[in-house]
């Protein structure tokens, strides 16, 4: 046993050890390959250990090369301006200094491409390394840039490794959201997230162009990963945070303006939005359009169709563009017409299960803040939300509730709904029309709220309580609704749960005797013990 | 320095002599206490003060106490007085009487005749033999007496007093005649004459007494003849003996005396009639369902006054339910006594009706005991001895049942429910159960943790979990030890615990479980606060993970059997109609939950979710509140299936959906399989597991969902019909079963229901009146009457809250306390050191006249040596 043991820890040790050495070698390469150009093949042993099968090697052989290339970088050891061709370094007459630039460059190409290749890889610390490593290429390169100035109006950008580098990002296979969440940190500079954005853009149309439109769930995925995260400073002082600094007009650079940044935003998003979208992601985008995406935009009513198109979906992906119209309609004076029929035609019983139940009541809470609809809309909006109260759990009525009796507050002649004495006609059945699309025509106003006086006798307290309000006159004050907005059931029972009573717990007293006795023997009659 | 005490001394006798009057009229005893201002209405106690009397009273409650307390000081001997309660002022001067009375009679119950049964010892009145009053000799005395008392009214008064004028007015006419012959009688003749007259009235009536007396005598042997015939069962012998030993002991006044110095039955408790009794259990189930009615309400006054109300009177809240049947009260049964019979019995009496309602339980455990004993009691006897143990035992049900009977018509109606089934289990199981229960002891420990109970219910049936169970409760019983209530309180979590996991085992052990809850429910009733507490816990968790898992899912899958059971067994300890209760409320909210949360994906999900509906209709079957999610599911199951899926004049509310993969789970595969369904009980484990290989066996399984959803709705449509939009409510459901699920392709008692619901649906009345609100009482004009506040005393400042002046009130006391105390006891010392001045001066005084004496002794001695001398001089 115990032989064996020391074998395996000193087994694990030479492991360990090799790796030692081996990254010690490797520095030593490095170093050796810096120091003088006799040793300038031993790049190939580098990029070799690149391809290994091995994730540590690979590991350390991304560092060294990083290292390496750097440095070559910074004393512009490499050649610049067009690249000529292998063979023709050896033919042509370059002086030894370039040929060996030439050289160095050739092999930084490769180590480019290996590096790109590696970003596909399937262990995430190797592509995470990989992307380090190419962005700081990419600072080296904005550096002491490899292409001539004169001819370049991208001032010194890297711009096509970048777009290398989104391109991979952007994979149509792999799900790549761990990565890009790492991309985030250099998004967050300027100049980068301008180029980003710009060539996420082609990236997008280019494939999508080339897949006719057709849903491609793992690579909208990746774009909208990495596009949500791409959030724009709201002022232009705030642009200072650049990988590249510019010597020379640096303040007419566009990646240095706010509305060029912007435009590009707009772009980007509308380029995206243009195709056809898997309904989870259009949810997505609709639940971060109003704080992400619109205020970013130059100009906001270009979102109009996508939103118009959205509302006219239904279900709950109409709930969630309620947002973002509602920020057009308020903020950039957006006519929307039939608003609030539509409005009243998303009532459904639905609305009290979905997930976004406390953002809508929210949104339908300002949109009905308004003093100036008429009496006959906010009715058929209370009858049609009571009635709907029907079938809502505990939770949702708790907002409900409240929510009809600041209707009824904020239009008083909506009291008839609660309160109509001397009426002669005693009537037969309720005049409201549920089927009626129109809330005009929908009769609300000759109806009452019997639904509320139903959930008097609601089975949870606090309900039935919130629903006995009606028997009196309301209070003048109107209640907020934004703490019950988010409440969940399990809050609710906790409610019950937490509660320290000081009072002796009531108990049953008719004695139980069996499992499946009492309370009607419903269960009794149905089931069977076995 | 001697005078004045003396002086006051002699007042003091002097004022012993007067009357209070005399003293009260003497302005010179009277002080009187100057007022400061008249208050008009103000009773005044101390205005005149006798300060003379106070002090000669003080002075001489000080010689009767203090002063024999100082006289007796030093001395060890004392005067003891051993009356009976001579000094005991609790005890009442009749009890006192019977007590020394018996005292003395104890006294004189010796030692020596402790063995001697005959004889009485002598019974006494007015310090006379009562026996020989029995004679009656002394008859004539007595009377006479009387007669001379009746003498004493008229004329005897008349003469010797002189008598009352009317008196005289009446005789006048009399007296006017013997004037003419005897006018000059002196006074002295008169009176001699008077006396001559009443002797000789006398003798004339003792005459007649004499007389009477004969007659009586007669009577009496008249009497005896009789009476020898009447008495047929005295032997003749005694008869013959009795008048030879003691003649004058009569057999009647025997009787007589018998009956009159009998112990007195004393007034017991009476004897309920089953009337009673029936009319006693109707009342208190009556006060409990008004009391659930009001918590219904929401109400929540006096909750806690009564909700223990159903225990005795004698209860001490220590949650000992055996109390009513320890001990046996006298009664008569088949005509004897029933003292004999249960003694014997006790022991197995009381763990039978102690346990639980349950009779035929309890009854095998009677069974097995008893075999017990006899085992360890005769081992050899055998075969024979069973079978008079079984004869026994048969009795002793017998006894049980007409015990049990008494004990209210809930009891009755359980046992003539279990019945039957007892008389089975005595049959055929009988030979198994002893054996089986012959291992079980009697005794077990109070488990420490949940293992440990699991530990002791391991491989036990499901009876003997049961007898396990109730035996630890009952030797851990929370009179028995200080820490029992507490581990008793921890049996109940890991009860529970237990029957999560019986439930959750594969298959499910429920009959188990159903064993267990009768204990569970009386253990709930000792500790509601424990079981409320872990019941909670439960809930709490369950819910707690239904909510991580719907924050990361958005939906989750149906609870497991082990919490649907948790459900129904909080329904049975805890109340579900209340308005709000720390257990069931949450419980409904995880029904409501479960059931809009979970998406029906199969069969067995669309079973889970009936037995929730089952339990949420349980729920409110009593209290009859709305519970949507109810309504909303048993549309949605409906909708499972229909067939057709287009065109619908409803809209499904999650977690159900119009239309998509699991939307027609309940359509039948074959429409064939309608004609050879007949309704019977789904398992419970069928929302656990359900293996339907064949398609014949899935529709089967379709038809019983089917058939319990459309239970369950006509159960709703009974308990909302009342509700204002019931309409509204059923609207969906009225549409599916009227436009989509045809009669024509339910087997016929769903038929039967189907139109059963739409009639109840569709013939609901909708008189809708208009909301108003409340009418309220109007608010009163203010009125303008001055406020008057009360103000008890000027210038002093008062307190503001009670409790202020109370303690002032207090202090004031306390103080005037302290005062009085110090001058009493001043004047204590003040009287002691008077008593021992006296002392000393008396003693002195004497010893002066001592000294005076033998000086003069000596002086004389002196003066007739002197005068001898000179006398010899001379």
């Amino acid at each position: 046993m115990a032989p064996a043991k020391k074998r395996n820890v000193s087994s694990l040790k030479s492991t360990e050890q090799c790796v030692k050495t081996a990254k010690i070698q490797l520095d030593g390469k490095v170093e050796q390959i810096l120091e003088s150009r006799k040793h300038a093949n031993d790049v190939f042993d580098l990029l070799e250990l690149l391809q290994s099968e091995k994730e540590k090697d690979v590991i350390s052989a991304v560092g060294s090369c990083s290292k390496l290339f750097c440095t070559l970088l910074e004393r512009k050891a490499l050649f610049k301006g067009k690249l000529p061709g292998e063979e023709e370094t050896l033919s042509g007459g370059y002086s030894p200094e370039k040929k060996y630039g030439i050289f160095m460059r050739h092999r930084y190409n490769s180590c480019v491409e290996i590096l790109l290749e590696l970003l596909s890889h399937e262990a995430h610390s190797v592509k995470e390394t990989a992307l380090c490593c190419l962005m700081k290429f990419a600072a080296g390169e904005g550096e002491h840039p490899l292409e001539d100035l004169d001819w370049s109006e991208h001032y010194t950008f890297p711009r096509e490794l970048i777009q290398t580098v989104i391109d991979r990002l952007l994979s149509k296979t792999a799900d790549n959201s761990l990565l890009i969440s790492r991309f985030q940190e250099f998004i967050e500079m300027e100049d980068v997230r301008y180029y980003a954005m710009s060539s996420i853009r082609d990236c997008v149309g280019k494939v999508m162009d080339k897949n006719k439109g057709a849903l491609m769930p793992v690579f909208q995925n990746n774009a909208f990963t990495l596009m949500s995260n791409i959030s724009i400073p709201s002022q232009e002082s705030e642009l200072t945070n650049f990988m590249v600094k510019q010597e020379a007009k640096h303040e007419d650079w566009k990646a240095a303006k706010l509305n060029e940044q912007k435009r590009v935003f707009e772009r980007m998003w509308l380029g995206f939005l243009k195709y056809k979208l898997p309904s989870s992601m259009y949810k997505n985008i609709l639940v971060i359009l109003h704080d992400s995406i619109l205020p970013h935009m130059s100009k906001p009513t270009l979102m109009i169709d996508f939103l118009t198109a959205a509302y006219d979906v239904g279900g709950a992906i109409s709930l969630l563009a309620l947002n973002g119209l509602f920020v057009l309609i308020h903020q950039h004076n957006l006519d929307y017409p039939d608003f609030y029929k539509k409005l009243y035609n998303l009532l459904e019983p639905s609305i009290f299960h979905v997930k976004y139940r406390a953002r809508f009541f929210y949104l339908i809470n300002l949109f009905l803040s308004s003093s100036h609809l008429p009496v006959y809309l906010v009715a058929a909006f209370a009858k049609r939300l009571a009635r709907l109260a029907l079938t809502a759990p505990p939770a949702a009525l708790l907002i409900v509730l409240p929510f009809i009796y600041n209707l009824i507050r904020r239009h008083p002649s909506c009291r008839v709904l609660i309160h109509k004495p001397n009426t002669e006609d005693e009537t037969p059945e309720d005049p409201y029309l549920m089927d009626e699309e129109d809330p005009a025509q929908s009769c609300a106003l000759e109806s009452s709220l019997w639904e509320i006086k139903t959930l008097q006798q609601h089975y949870h307290p606090d309900v039935a309580k919130a629903a006995l309000m009606i028997n009196t006159p309301l209070t003048g004050k109107e209640e907020d609704i934004s703490d019950v907005l988010e409440l969940t059931t399990f809050e609710l029972m906790e409610r019950d749960l937490k509660q320290t009573q000081t009072k002796t717990v009531p108990l049953e007293f008719e004695t139980a005797s069996q499992l499946l006795q009492g309370g009607g023997d419903v269960l009794g009659q149905h089931f069977c013990l076995n | 320095m001697g005078k004045v005490p003396k002086k006051r001394s002699l007042a003091d006798k002097v004022r012993k002599t007067k009357t209070s009057i005399e003293i009260k009229n003497n302005p010179f005893e009277v002080k009187i206490n100057r007022k400061k201002f008249d208050v008009l209405g103000r009773k005044t106690k101390h205005d005149v003060g006798l300060p003379g009397v106070s002090r000669s009273k003080a002075n001489t409650k000080r010689k009767e106490t203090l002063l024999k307390e100082y006289k007796l000081k030093n001395k060890s001997s004392k005067f003891i007085d051993k009356r009976l309660g001579e000094y005991d002022n609790k005890i009442a001067p009749e009890d006192k009487i019977l007590q020394r009375f018996a005292m003395e009679r104890q006294r004189v119950h010796d030692k020596k005749d402790m063995y001697n049964l005959n004889e009485e010892e002598e019974l006494t009145h007015y310090g006379q033999s009562l026996a020989e009053m029995e004679k009656f000799n002394d008859m004539v005395n007595s009377d006479d007496e009387t007669e001379e008392k009746g003498l004493l009214s008229a004329e005897l008064t008349a003469s010797h007093f002189g008598g009352g004028g009317l008196l005289r007015k009446k005789t006048s006419g009399d007296q006017h005649e013997e004037e003419g012959g005897h006018r000059s009688k002196s006074r002295q003749e008169l009176i001699e004459d008077l006396i001559q007259k009443s002797k000789q009235e006398k003798r004339e009536r003792q005459v007649q007494r004499e007389e009477a007396q004969e007659l009586t005598e007669k009577l009496d042997l008249d009497w005896k003849n009789i009476h020898s015939l009447m008495v047929k069962n005295t032997p003749k012998a005694e008869q013959a003996d009795k008048p030879e030993e003691m003649p004058k002991l009569d057999p009647y006044d025997m009787m007589v005396r018998e009956l009159g110095f009998e112990m007195k039955a004393m007034p017991s408790e009476r004897l309920k009639t089953p009337e009673e009794i029936a009319r006693e259990g109707r009342d208190k189930l009556q006060k409990l369902e008004a009391d659930r009615l009001r918590r219904m309400m929401g109400e929540e006054a006096g909750d806690s006054v009564q909700s223990r109300s159903h225990l005795s009177a004698d209860d001490l809240n220590d949650g000992f339910i055996l109390d009513k049947d320890d001990k046996k009260t006298l009664a008569y049964q088949d005509g004897k006594w029933n003292i004999g019979e249960q003694s014997g019995e006790n022991e197995e009496e009381d763990e039978e009706e102690g346990v639980s309602a349950e009779v035929d339980e309890s009854e095998e455990e009677d069974d097995g005991d008893e075999g017990e004993d006899e085992d360890e009691d005769e081992d050899k006897e055998g075969e024979v001895e069973d079978g008079s143990s079984e004869e026994e035992d048969g009795h002793s049900d017998l006894d049980s049942e007409q015990e049990s009977e008494d004990e209210g018509r809930e009891q009755d109606d359980e046992q003539t429910g279990a019945e039957p089934k007892k008389s089975l289990s005595e049959e055929e199981m009988k030979g198994q159960q002893e054996a089986a229960k012959a291992e079980l002891p009697y005794t077990f420990t109070a488990p420490e943790s949940y293992s440990d109970l699991k530990d002791l219910l391991h491989g036990h049936t499901p009876d003997n979990q049961r007898l396990i169970v109730a035996r630890t409760q009952k030797c851990n019983h929370p009179s028995l030890a200080v820490g029992n209530k507490l581990k008793l309180q921890k049996l109940v979590g890991f009860l529970l615990e237990h029957i999560g996991e019986l439930a959750s085992l594969n298959p499910p052990e429920l009959t188990t479980v159903d064993k267990l809850i009768p204990e569970l429910y009386g253990l709930c009733q000792m500790f509601p606060d424990a079981a409320c507490k872990a019941m909670q816990r439960v809930l709490g968790d369950a819910a707690h993970s239904m909510e991580e898992v719907l924050e990361v899912k958005g939906h989750i899958a149906f609870p497991d059997l082990d919490m649907l059971i948790y459900l129904k067994v909080t329904a049975l300890l805890f109340p579900t109609s209340d308005f709000r209760h720390p257990v069931t409320t949450p419980a409904l909210l995880y029904i409501s939950q479960a059931l809009t949360k979970c998406p029906v994906r199969s069969l067995q999900d669309v079973t889970s979710g009936l037995v929730l509906c089952c339990l949420a209709v349980e729920y409110v079957s009593f209290s009859k509140r709305f519970l949507p999610e109810l309504i909303n599911f048993l549309a949605g199951t409906l909708h499972l299936a229909v067939q057709d899926k287009t065109s619908l004049g409803y809209t499904m509310v999650p977690p159900f959906r119009t239309s998509g993969k699991n939307s027609d789970l309940l359509v039948l595969s074959d429409s064939e399989s309608c004609k050879n369904w007949s309704k019977k009980s789904l398992p419970l484990s069928a929302a656990q597991h359900l293996e339907l290989t064949t398609d014949q066996d899935r529709d089967q399984h379709r038809l019983m969902c089917l058939s319990t959803c459309l239970d369950l709705v006509k159960r709703c449509c009974l308990l909302y019909k009342d509700l204002a939009s019931f309409p509204n409510i059923f609207q969906p459901i009225r549409m599916l079963l009227s436009k989509h699920l045809s009669t024509q392709t339910l087997p016929e008692p769903l038929q039967e229901l189907h139109s059963l619901i739409l009639e109840a649906v569709s013939s609901a009345p909708v008189t809708n009146s208009r909301l108003v609100f409340d009418k309220k009482k109007p608010i009163p004009l203010k009125l303008l009457t001055p406020k008057i506040v009360e103000v008890l005393d000027y210038g002093k400042k008062r307190g503001g809250t009670k409790e202020e002046r109370e303690k002032e009130r207090l202090i004031h006391k306390y103080k005037k306390e302290f005062k009085g105390a110090l001058r009493e006891i001043r004047k204590d010392s003040r009287f002691l050191a008077k008593e021992k001045l006296n002392e000393v001066m008396s003693r002195d005084a004497e010893r002066k006249r001592k000294v005076r004496e033998l000086f003069g002794s000596l002086a004389t001695q002196e003066g007739e040596w002197k005068a001898l001398k000179r006398r010899k001089k001379k």
